[in-house]
């Protein structure tokens, strides 16, 4: 049978792109080494809001931009408030081209474009921080993509390859519905500890390692003997990826 | 043409190839990090660069949004220093125009733009250096460009020039040879099924020499497609070694 990846040509299946080739029973697959972003529902994902006109839009890394409908997000007022024509309009208040929201995979439309809803607490709009943008593949999928790392940093995993250092929030605060962001001056300690982070998780995906928050928080930790700015040599990344894979192992056994 | 003698007596061209013999191709994948897809490609001394984006929502004008099927953008290119002279303007003259339209053309004709509706796909291709067959010098860096995405392809593209001396046709044309007054031709194949994705010639050739030519030209592509998959497989073993360990 034809999976993804093939096609018939005269009666044989033929593969269409350069890739590992995956059985399962008849159905055969080839997936090719670096995409676009498939999304699959449920997946959380970090995008940048291109567009807004009636529903936003949103670039994700993926074929086609993802839609943000306004009766998918929380607006400020409770989860019962109901979606008027001044909402409409006020839209542009809540999230703006260029800004950075996080969202969960509502839905996946024919063509392959994504709808995306911001329902929950945890997700919206993304204040202060650094994003990161890998390729989807180095992503490990995992029960939570949100994590408060132990060294003083939150990272958000997207399964689109965007992934989203901040500074811990100090308590969550709901009522604005997730569109508030704290405009606080960053530390300059919290500063390094991001900004750390960042060459660490260049350093992993460089050497195609998959990244979840045990492997970076290794990684983290085998970069302390190093500067900031030195994580991104070449040869002191080779050092500090080999550390954290050598922590992998022994974690896994 | 006064002068220059294409083939000598003893069958060997002006570089010291044969007739059907290919000049030495060597190229790479994967260049750039925040493209899609990259390739470098040297074909003798004729270097060209392939840069793919895509596919992604339609950028520029929405009116140009396909229902069924992704849009290919194309932009051929040529460096001001490609030259012997230098040029003024590296792209959006004629000729440019022209080559873009072609390749447009003949990736059409080899990528699956079926599966990505409403989508489009850019390929931009740059000439570093310019000595002869710059259009299916493009067309195979294009080729590995697309590969490198992981966009579906029917097969890979090979395209070749032939031009046709003393009764006897040339495979893939230096610029000497291509100003030398040859009639030649610019086939781009689907080597697997054997079908042109394009047939380009702008000379005067008798009829009864053009399917001698066309054979040459097939022969060559798909010698071309040889050398093309033998570098896909490599970068494919060194990138599935780095990630197994």
């Amino acid at each position: 049978f034809r999976g993804h990846g093939t096609y018939v040509d005269e009666e044989k299946l033929t593969a269409s792109v350069a890739g590992e080739v995956q059985r399962v029973d008849k159905l055969i697959c080839v997936s090719p080494l670096k995409t676009r972003f498939n999304g699959e529902v449920g997946d959380v994902v970090v995008g940048r809001i291109t567009e807004v006109q009636k529903r936003w839009k949103v670039e994700t890394n993926s074929r086609l931009d993802s839609v943000l409908l306004l009766s998918s997000v929380n607006l400020p007022g409770g989860e019962l408030r109901r979606r008027s024509a001044e909402d409409e309009l006020t839209m542009r208040e809540y999230l703006q081209e260029g800004d950075l929201i996080s969202a969960e995979v509502q839905s996946v439309f024919s063509d392959g474009a994504l709808s995306l809803h911001t329902r929950s607490l945890k997700y919206g709009k993304l204040g202060q921080g650094v994003l990161v943008q890998l390729s989807p593949s180095l992503i490990k999928r995992q029960k939570t993509h949100f994590h408060n790392l132990p060294c003083g940093a939150s990272i958000i995993l997207g399964n689109n390859g965007f992934v989203w250092l901040y500074p811990t929030p100090a308590q969550q605060e709901e009522e604005a519905g997730g569109f508030y962001t704290s405009l606080e001056p960053v530390s300059l300690s919290d500063r390094e500890v991001i900004s750390r982070l960042r060459n660490c998780l260049l350093a992993l995906a460089a050497h195609k390692v998959l990244l979840y928050d045990t492997s970076v928080l290794y990684c983290y930790e085998s970069s302390l003997q190093h500067q900031v700015k030195d994580v991104l040599k070449p040869e002191v990344m080779e050092e500090i990826v080999l550390l954290t894979q050598q922590k992998l192992m022994e974690h896994e056994s | 043409m006064a002068g220059l003698e294409l083939l000598s007596d003893q069958g060997y061209r002006l570089d010291g190839r044969k007739a059907t013999e290919l000049r030495k191709v060597q190229a790479r994948m994967g260049v750039f990090a925040q493209a899609d897809g990259s390739a470098y490609i040297e074909q003798g001394n004729t270097k060209a660069l392939a840069v793919v984006y895509g596919p992604h929502e339609m950028r520029g004008s929405r009116s140009r949004t396909l229902h069924d099927r992704a849009v290919i953008n194309c932009q051929y290119s040529m460096a001001t220093f490609s030259t012997a002279e230098r040029k003024r303007r590296p792209h959006g003259d004629k000729k440019s125009t022209e080559m873009s339209l072609h390749l447009k053309q003949t990736f059409e004709a080899a990528i699956l733009t079926q599966l990505y509706p409403r989508s489009q796909i850019d390929i931009f291709v740059k000439i570093l250096q310019a000595d002869g067959g710059n259009y299916s010098v493009c067309v195979n860096a294009a080729t590995l460009a697309v590969i490198d995405a992981g966009i579906p392809m029917r097969d890979y593209v090979c395209a070749c020039t032939v031009g046709f001396v003393d009764e006897t046709p040339l495979a893939d044309l230096c610029y000497t040879e291509e100003n030398g007054g040859v009639s030649s031709l610019a086939l781009a194949l689907l080597p697997r099924g054997g079908q042109i994705a394009l047939l380009q010639m702008d000379a005067r050739l008798h009829q009864d020499h053009l399917e001698t030519m066309m054979e040459a030209a097939m022969i060559a592509c798909k010698g071309v497609s040889k050398v093309l998959d033998e570098v896909v497989r490599q970068h494919l073993q060194e990138a599935s070694a780095l990630s197994r360990d």
